[in-house]
């Protein structure tokens, strides 16, 4: 019983603790920009969720069809960091796009934020369904 | 929490990036620098970055690897009335490029700033994370 209470807040975390991950790779992106040889990386989220979700608890979360379905199949991009493509190529050998790093990072932390509020409506439902209707 | 990696990450690269302005500064500060008597100049630096990993392979910071001194002989001027001017007349001056040197403060000032801006940002989010359930 407590586990359905619970579910969406697992899942939730989980979809949080991903997005930190992403705004770390990011930032590394971001603090390499001028460092010679190196290869900006990024990873595919939806399919990171999917994997962690799936390790986790299965698909007891997907309460409909078209819930976290997608395209599915192909490579595991996974929480490793696949290594993103090079926008154009530099004489140092340097793969970081800083236009595109500077739009994912701002992107991701908006992201971040909105799942933060999924997480603390979650906590809220589940402290409402606690309280005692006699309470003034 | 991969979160708090980040100051880690953007504060080497801000370390880095301000030792990447130093050097900058020393260039642009001997522009002007004749060679001594023993002909010995000052040689324009370079600082060479390079990917410093904070534990695990998705933390990449930078590190400054070495500072290079840039090899090319200075530019020699003719001009005997030169108090350092040699047997020939002409002045050696130190082999720094005000344009190169000025394009890299720039560019550097500018990584400066896109690693402050991420700072804050993780900051703000950290901040939020922290008001959880509220």
């Amino acid at each position: 019983m407590l586990n359905r209470l619970t579910d969406t807040l697992a899942f939730q975390s989980q979809a949080l603790q991903l997005r930190a991950e992403r705004q770390r790779l990011l930032a590394s992106n971001i603090a390499n920009a001028d460092t010679p040889g190196y290869q900006a990386r990024d990873i595919d989220f939806a399919q990171a969720l999917r994997g962690a979700a799936g390790e986790a608890q299965g698909a007891a979360l997907r309460t409909h069809a078209a819930h976290l379905g997608g395209a599915g199949g192909g490579a595991a991009a996974g929480g490793a960091g696949a290594w993103a493509l090079q926008a154009q190529t530099n004489l140092d050998s340097n793969g970081v796009d800083m236009d595109r790093e500077r739009a994912a990072f701002a992107d991701n932390a908006v992201r971040y934020e909105a799942t933060l509020r999924f997480v603390n409506g979650s906590v809220r439902n589940v402290l409402d369904a606690m309280k005692s209707h006699n309470a003034a | 929490m991969s979160m708090f990696q980040i100051f880690n990450i953007s504060g080497s690269a801000v370390s880095a990036q301000s030792q990447r302005l130093n050097v900058v500064a020393s260039n642009l500060a001997n522009v002007d620098t004749v060679a001594g008597p023993d002909g010995s100049v000052y040689k324009a630096r370079q600082v060479v970055f390079q990917t410093h990993l904070f534990g695990s392979e998705q933390s990449a910071g930078v590190r400054v690897a070495e500072v290079q001194e840039d090899n090319t002989p200075g530019r020699r001027v003719h001009d005997p009335k030169h108090p350092q001017a040699d047997a020939q007349g002409y002045v050696t001056y130190a082999n720094v490029s005000s344009i190169e040197e000025m394009v890299n403060m720039i560019s550097a000032s500018r990584s400066y700033q896109n690693n402050v801006e991420v700072m804050n940002t993780a900051k703000n989010l950290l901040q939020k994370t922290l008001q959880l359930g509220q």
